[in-house]
């Protein structure tokens, strides 16, 4: 017995240590000796900037950027940065934000540097105007963050189902098999009724958002909130609108039910459980990561039925906490210049929301090969400059949440579309007071 | 833990031999240094657990957004606010069905396991220690790994259901059927922990009580519900109240069950949505409402201390009171 508490001493001892090398690694400080400076940079989902790295870490032999985060959900994302945020500490040089929750970090913009003080103002040309605007506090002082991409919309498919289920498979036949969502619900019907052992779509909730910001964006030019800040959940045309479509995809047994970014929802991918899939630019860099290699060649991509629309994109932002504030303001400008975007855009599919990238050759000429060479820059790029916003309220993503979530409920038979509506209308209530 | 009583500094030489103690330093040590070696445990605790809880009671009482700068005072408003929030006890239910499902079965497993595991077995030790391997594996793989086992298209166990011509179970969205996957995977885990336990306490207990009930006529399903049974009631509390506070702060388990988008709720209509992942989604995403998330913890904690009591209640009344010798019998 006499042994032990030694043992257990240094037992401690080596656990105190191992923590505090752990925690000096974790620091994101620099790393004495080389004289290098590191950048963290925080994104989600596929930001595509591998490649730009590189060049500019060439460029800049001070420089070391790491990335974290890269396929992280969005719901995994949020809450992580925010809470770096709120601890004053942890939160990467150069952090991603989201599009539907940069409104609530705008609420509070003391966390971030204010890109205007750093010579931001003279890249307001190199933007699509209102993805700047997006990027501005409320009073236009203060810039949190510059734009990367926005969400152009259009809707993937799988090429080999559509053609065991007798449907048409190049991109422009199919793209007129549904000029409005009736009409892709009556192509769903006759794909369904062919039996090919897939789901037409893969799941209501994606579906609905996309139909919700199209619809809102070519009427009201706001979804959840309206512009002065009101929750207009049950009285706006759009989102009844798009809760209906919703409904009747649902009610036609068009939807494989599997919930977007859940494992299953994976699965369904790897196993061709679905055949088409509403599809922003970012999308297919979803699409690639998540099908894999194996169904290369096999997905194409149409028009969206209805008319155009915008699903997401990001802005970058440079938290106060960092401690390379001028070198992360730097690589934040670099990656959402107009040759970032285009390098981003051409490695996972993201699209530019620099008007000058936009008509680029190389946007405007590219191809996608994973998409048999679907011709991604004109599918997307066309239209990109005269998209309209939708405007985010103060709790978007809380009551965008309830409310999908309701859709869900409905989809998986739990409710009916009325009930869920009910719970809908009431939850995003709720979730707006809290 | 009897090695502790030897660490007890010798206290007849303050009192009882004043010679001795006419140095004022000597003095001063045989008061104080006591306090001394107990004072790491209470200030480890003051700074990991009672600061957490007064600050997280501090919050509680204010309108806290996480990012925000300003903090007003609100008073009892979020405990007033929750108390009547149906989504509050709707998660309470939720943790209350789960801890019964898993709680229940899983000491009574333990309790069976840990007796044949006291019987002359070859490879004792080997047996011993692999009832324990669940319990070493990590909590978020376990999830995960059930969670796909649990899957409703690609899952292996609705698989199994339609080999046998069942229909497949909606696990995920299934109240009833979500309480009983997660509470299957926290059995797995636990069941082993528990068992040796138990079965420590078993070995405790003196032979003789055995042949003496032998030589009375008693079966062995008789010599196990009227003797080691009673004799273990102090170790099956013990076991109890760390299953309690385990399964009342389930966490890891339903929100790595579920994948996809805002898993913290626990399925679309909360179906195996805890109090720790009801107290997140308010604490952190995507409410960010630290001071309404805070009220939740310490309701949550008000919640614990009660069943814990009245598991203790319950287990008191049970057979009987404690016998003298049982207590004597363990060492805590």
């Amino acid at each position: 017995m006499a042994v032990f508490p030694r043992r257990r001493l240094a037992a401690v001892a080596l656990a105190a240590a191992t923590a505090l090398l752990v925690t000096a690694g974790c620091g994101g400080g620099d790393e004495p000796g080389d004289g290098k400076i590191t950048l963290t940079v925080d994104v989600f989902g596929q930001f595509g900037y591998e490649q730009l790295y590189q060049e500019y870490m060439a460029a800049n032999p001070d420089v070391k950027i790491v990335e974290r985060g890269t396929g992280t959900n969005l719901d995994e994302y949020s809450p992580k940065l925010t809470q770096w945020l709120a601890a004053g500490r942890g939160a990467g040089d150069v952090v991603a934000i989201e599009e539907g929750l940069l409104v609530e970090y705008k609420a509070n913009p003391a966390n971030f540097v204010n890109l205007l003080d750093h010579g931001a103002a003279d890249l307001k040309g190199n933007f699509l105007e209102w993805k700047w605007n997006a990027g501005l506090t409320a009073d236009g002082k203060q810039l949190i963050g510059l734009g990367t991409d926005v969400g152009g919309i259009a809707i993937c498919y799988r090429k080999d189902l559509f053609e065991k289920a007798g449907l048409p498979t190049e991109r422009d036949a199919v793209s007129k098999l549904w000029p409005t969502w009736p009409d892709y619900i009556t192509t769903g019907e006759r794909f369904t009724a062919a039996k090919t052992g897939a789901s037409f779509l893969d799941g209501a909730t994606n579906t609905f958002n996309t139909i919700l910001l199209q619809t809102a964006g070519n009427t009201t030019g706001y979804s959840y909130y309206d512009t002065s800040g009101n929750l207009v959940v049950d009285s706006n045309p759009s989102v009844r609108q798009a809760w209906d479509t919703t409904m009747d995809i649902i009610d036609s047994g068009l939807s494989g039910k599997y919930g977007s970014w859940s494992e299953e929802w994976v699965s369904a991918f790897k196993q061709s459980k679905f055949a088409t899939i509403a599809c922003p630019a970012w999308m297919t860099g979803v699409i690639e990561a998540n099908a894999g290699t194996d169904a290369q060649g096999k997905w194409d991509i149409a028009r969206v039925p209805g008319n155009g629309g915008n699903w997401g994109g990001s802005h970058l932002a440079v938290p106060k906490q960092s401690k390379h504030q001028a070198e992360a303001i730097e690589l934040a400008k670099f990656l959402t210049s107009a040759k970032g975007q285009i390098g981003a855009f051409k490695a996972k599919g993201p699209l530019p929301s620099s008007p000058q990238a936009l008509d680029d050759p190389a946007i405007t000429g590219a191809t996608n090969a994973y998409f048999s060479g679907a011709p991604v820059g004109a599918i997307f790029g066309t239209g990109a400059k005269s998209l309209k916003p939708v405007y985010m309220g103060p709790k978007n993503q809380a009551v965008r949440t309830e409310v999908e979530n309701a859709v869900r409920t409905v989809e998986l038979g739990q409710r009916n579309p009325a009930q869920g509506w009910t719970d809908a209308v009431n939850n995003a209530k709720k979730a707006a007071a809290k | 833990m009897t090695v502790q009583l030897d660490a007890r500094p010798p206290a007849t030489p303050a009192t009882g031999n004043p010679r001795q103690s006419s140095g004022r330093l000597s003095r001063f040590d045989t008061r104080f240094s006591p306090y001394l070696y107990i004072a790491p445990f209470f200030l480890i605790f003051g700074v990991f657990g009672a600061y957490p809880l007064a600050y997280t009671f501090w919050v509680s009482l204010h309108d806290w957004d996480l990012l925000g700068a300003d903090h007003p005072f609100v008073g009892a408003e979020n405990y007033t606010r929750l108390l009547a929030d149906t989504d509050f006890w709707h998660a309470l239910v939720n943790t209350l069905g789960i801890f019964v499902i898993s709680t229940v079965p899983q000491l009574l497993a333990a309790l069976w396991l840990a007796n044949l595991l006291n019987r002359g077995l070859r490879a004792r030790t080997g047996w011993r220690m692999a009832v324990l391997v669940p319990n070493v594996t990590s909590t978020a793989a376990v999830a995960i790994v059930f969670g796909v086992l649990f899957g409703r298209e690609f899952g292996m166990i609705n698989w199994l259901l339609d080999l046998v011509g069942l229909d497949a179970i909606e696990w995920k969205s299934n109240r009833l059927a979500s309480w009983v996957a997660i509470s299957a995977m926290v059995d797995w885990r636990w069941t082993g922990y528990n068992a040796l336990i138990l079965l420590a306490a078993m070995q405790a207990i003196p032979r003789d009580l055995y042949e003496a009930a032998a030589i009375d006529g008693a079966s062995r399903v008789r010599q196990f519900w009227s003797v080691t049974v009673p004799l273990l009631k102090p170790t099956i509390i013990f076991c109890t109240i760390i299953a309690t506070i385990g399964g009342l702060q389930l966490f890891t388990e339903p929100r790595m069950f579920h994948s996809g988008t805002n898993p913290i709720r626990g399925g679309p209509l909360r179906e195996s949505q805890t109090l720790t992942m009801y107290m997140f989604e308010n604490a952190f995403a995507p409410h960010y409402n630290f001071g309404y998330g805070s009220a939740v913890a310490w309701l949550l904690f008000a919640l614990i201390a009660i069943v814990a009591a009245v598991n203790v209640l319950i287990l008191r009344r049970l057979g009987g009171g404690a016998r003298p010798n049982a207590r004597k019998g363990t060492t805590r």
